[in-house]
């Protein structure tokens, strides 16, 4: 094998390992809410684990700032919840959960996660 | 300082609201001045900031039982309409110009087109020139996009766009820019411009269609927004008013002339008219209603003009409750998207690490022009690759499903109901109010030992008068009309008993309700206390009461499908009443529908076996679950779904909330303005029987829908994917053109929206 074919096969399999870590390994930063969060909706969203308590209303405000037509619909599939977010605008979700767990929700289709803890 | 805001405010609906709401924030210490305006519904304070807060203002509007929406932009439905038709225009304008100028590029640089084009568009910094805007214009929101998602550490459908067509991009400028190194390295400097300009007006141009699309996939539930009226015409102090809706108040008279829309719901109070009531219900034919009866907010008025008393208004109205039930239907998953979450939350990543083993292997393996072919496949795999199709596969036939639901009067609660309804196998009946109409009469009065049919008529009534079975009111009621011409005092009694619903007939002592099996109590005759039992067999076996002679007209009223009441005084069985509830004009041909799907149907009641199966044999259900007390529905629900069967259960939703929510599918007839009814995973407005089918049907037809959508999403990718990348070139020669891998990604995610929408026109009644 040429020295450039292997250069190219070095780096093809660092590039492949660094996408696997970059994208598959991100450890999760957990918000703890009480009350109120403002989540931004800009490639994705932040903080994109919330904790919040079991049995108290929280008011989650989603603000889009991202004009992706993949972001513009929030759907918190075990809230029955699915929202339009026009673009930099608040749209207030109120959650009361009634049970403990992790509830993934995502955009409308499926691409982009954020998760809530209820504690 | 002092500061002046404006915010709206959530739930007014009268001018004493504004008094309440000023006087509450008025009250926040360093409020100055505040005005409530109920037309616009916002309130404007002006306060000094270094005191007040927003939450302080917040929290006075919500102490009085408001919501107040500071820091809430509130825009109209037409605002956001206006932006929306700025984004498609936007949109169009990127598709025409990056396609345009695409084909320019494609005209001066493609083999077979070459020949024909101008010397100048052949010419490679002519190319660069044209491509740029395209490239950084017109895809700027796939950079944008990719970069937010970047921070994220998450990658999506823009990334891999991004990705292809800056690669294709930047070794094309490098080709022009630098050619003799490219000659130097053995390469034919060749640049490949059209490649990511066309391919990024093809997907800009995937992306228009499927905004318009899916726009198409949530039109039932802006239907129904729509029906809403916007003003209601109260009569007030003798005169009649036009106001706005919100300012209706529950109890308001409101007056609905021909051709108009009822906004409300309530209770006729004056008139009569015909209604057209197919918008909620989805019935064609309208119906007549008359005083006393219930009008529906959101239905419109043929005929007459009437004046109805306001009985639910805002969220409480029916049509508010079918929007939310639908909007929440909407928003929840089904079971069967878990995979295509599952699997496109890995998709990108795994997408870009397989274009990078794509190029690695044609760089490395590759016989002449290794570079340029593993950029170009490269490019195809990070181009054919298409998450969007998975995400949109479940969740745009699930919009259209329960919209198409919503529309014939069936409202699904969640996805997973629409996706378990297409799996019963056996489909249970309550009797009563389901089969039935629920309105006994009756029909015969048989008397024994010498009394008259008039007195026993009078001793069941008055027995049956503490009781809120149905029957007891047909006995009132048949009573009441028997004495109708009597002027004996007795007689007189029960007809203002019956007019009024609830009056004393005779003195009832030791009143007792056995349920299932009948009443019993002590009534007072000329002075004397005597024992009477009222009910069926099982009571009068529980009484120890012998009946056998009796037996004979007991059997020949129950073959008939008539429920009969034995009368038994301490001296003897002193007579028999039949009642009959008459079986509702669907039953028939809803029974029908069902058995032609191969569904098994039962009925279950409280009746004698002889009552049941005489009801059975008229509607066509052939297994019947009779003598069943009401806390034993439950229990027979379980023992079927024990033999492997996946059951529905229909009901009133009321009596039978256990059984309906032990059954896999519970499906309430709505009744009245309840149309959440809590335990039932399907309800049907209409109470029309076909429409037990027809959710089936729907319930069929969204799931093959969904079905061959995750099928072409998956096979989609799962076949392309490996063709981009050459696994076929070894064998047969053929490669993926990184733009027909555009074409390609842009009509699939088009394909399984439009596929979902083809739902909207298949027939499900």
């Amino acid at each position: 094998m040429s020295p450039d074919k292997i250069v190219v096969t070095m780096v093809g399999l660092s590039g492949m390992a660094f996408v696997f870590w970059f994208f598959l390994m991100k450890k999760e930063k957990e918000v703890q809410v009480s009350g109120s969060v403002d989540i931004v909706v800009e490639g994705g969203y932040s903080p994109e684990v919330i904790s919040i308590a079991k049995g108290k209303t929280t008011k989650i405000n989603f603000i889009r700032k991202d004009p992706s037509g993949c972001l513009e619909e929030v759907v918190l599939g075990d809230f029955k919840i699915r929202k339009t977010l026009p673009l930099n605008q608040k749209v207030i979700i109120e959650l009361t959960p009634q049970r403990s767990g992790e509830f993934v929700y995502s955009c409308g289709m499926g691409m982009y996660h954020g998760k809530i803890v209820v504690k | 300082m002092e500061t002046k805001k404006t915010f709206s405010i959530k739930g007014m609906h009268c001018a004493s609201c504004v008094a309440v709401l000023e006087g509450s924030l008025k009250q926040v210490e360093g409020v100055v001045e505040a005005t409530v305006n109920l037309a616009t519904e916002k309130a404007t304070v002006v306060y000094d900031s270094t005191k007040v807060t927003d939450e302080k203002l917040s929290s006075a509007v919500s102490n009085v039982g408001y919501r107040a929406l500071i820091g809430e932009e509130i825009r109209t439905e037409d605002e956001e309409k206006k932006e929306k038709e700025r984004e498609l225009r936007d949109l169009r304008n990127k598709v025409f110009v990056s396609l345009f100028l695409g084909g320019l590029i494609l005209w001066g640089s493609f083999p077979g087109l070459i020949k024909t084009a101008p010397l100048f568009l052949q010419n490679f910094w002519v190319q660069l020139l044209l491509a740029t805007p395209v490239q950084f214009w017109a895809g700027f929101g796939f950079y944008r996009a990719t970069i937010s998602a970047l921070k994220h550490r998450t990658a999506n459908m823009d990334t891999l766009v991004t990705i292809g067509t800056t690669v294709a991009y930047i070794y094309s400028a490098f080709v022009t820019l630098l050619p003799q190194f490219v000659v130097s390295i053995g390469i034919e400097p060749m640049p490949y411009f059209d490649t990511a300009a066309i391919i990024i007006g093809l997907i800009l141009l995937g992306r228009y269609f499927e905004a318009k699309a899916k726009a198409g996939t949530s039109e039932a539930i802006k239907k129904l927004i729509g029906l809403q009226a916007k003003t209601a015409r109260v009569v007030r102090d003798g005169k009649e008013i036009d106001i706005l809706i919100s300012e209706v108040i529950i109890g308001d008279s409101i007056r609905v002339r021909p051709g108009e829309k009822i906004p409300v719901d309530g209770i006729i109070v004056e008139g009569e008219s015909s209604i057209d009531e197919s918008m909620i219900t989805g019935e064609s034919m309208p119906t007549d209603k008359t005083v006393g009866d219930m009008v529906v907010g959101a239905t419109m008025n043929k005929t007459g003009s009437f004046i109805f008393k306001t009985t639910k208004v805002g969220q409480e109205t029916m049509l508010a409750q079918i929007i939310k039930l639908v909007q929440e239907a909407q928003g929840s998953k089904a079971p069967i998207q878990r995979l295509a979450d599952l699997v496109s939350s890995y998709f990108v990543p795994v997408v870009l690490m397989l274009a990078i083993g794509t190029f690695v292997v044609w760089y490395d393996f590759g016989s002449t022009q290794a570079l340029t072919y593993a950029i170009l496949n490269m490019v195809a795999v990070l181009i054919i690759a298409c998450p969007c199709a998975m995400g949109l596969a479940t969740p745009t036939a699930i919009m259209v499903g329960t919209g198409k639901g919503a529309e014939h009067g069936i409202l699904i609660k969640d996805a997973e109901s629409l996706e378990t309804a297409h799996k019963i196998n056996t489909i249970i009946f309550d009797k009563t109010g389901t089969l039935t109409k629920g309105e006994p009469s009756v029909t015969n009065v048989v008397a024994f030992g010498g009394e008259d049919k008039d007195s026993i008529l009078h001793y069941a009534a008055a027995l049956e008068k503490s009781s809120e079975h149905p029957v007891a009111r047909a006995i009132v009621a048949f009573a009441a009309s028997l004495g109708k011409l009597s002027s004996h005092p007795l007689d007189k009694a029960i007809r203002d008993k019956a007019q009024a619903d609830n009056i004393e007939l005779l003195n009832v002592k030791g009143f007792n309700v056995i349920p299932g099996k009948g009443l019993e109590g002590e009534i007072e005759v000329d002075g004397n206390l005597k024992k009477y039992f009222f009910g069926n067999r099982a009571l009068m076996t529980e009484k120890h009461i012998v009946f056998d002679t009796y037996e004979a007209d007991i059997q020949k009223l129950e073959a008939e499908g008539k429920t009969v009441m034995i009368l038994v005084s301490e001296t003897g069985v002193l007579g028999l009443i039949a009642v009959a509830d008459t079986v509702k004009e669907s039953s028939k041909g809803g029974i029908e529908a069902l058995e032609r799907m191969g569904i098994e149907t039962v009925m279950i009641t409280g009746d004698n076996t002889r009552t049941a199966m005489a009801i059975a044999q008229e509607i066509g259900i052939k297994r019947v679950l009779a003598e069943v007390l009401p806390d034993q529905k439950e229990a027979e629900v379980r023992k079927i779904q024990a033999e492997g069967r996946v059951v529905a259960m229909v009901g009133d939703g009321i009596n039978d909330a256990p059984a309906l929510a032990a059954a896999d599918v519970g499906i309430a007839m709505g009744s009245g303005t309840d149309v959440a009814i809590e335990a039932a995973d399907i309800t049907l407005i209409n109470k029309d029987l076909k429409s037990v089918a027809a959710a089936i049907v729907l319930s069929k037809k969204t799931m093959r829908t969904i079905r061959l959508n995750l099928f072409w999403a998956f096979g989609y990718n799962i076949i392309l994917i490996p063709v981009a990348m050459g696994v076929l070139y070894p064998f047969f020669g053929i490669l993926l053109n990184p733009i027909f891998a555009s074409v390609a990604m842009a009509t699939s995610s088009i394909s399984v929206v439009a596929n979902s929408l083809l739902l909207k026109r298949k027939k499900i009644i």
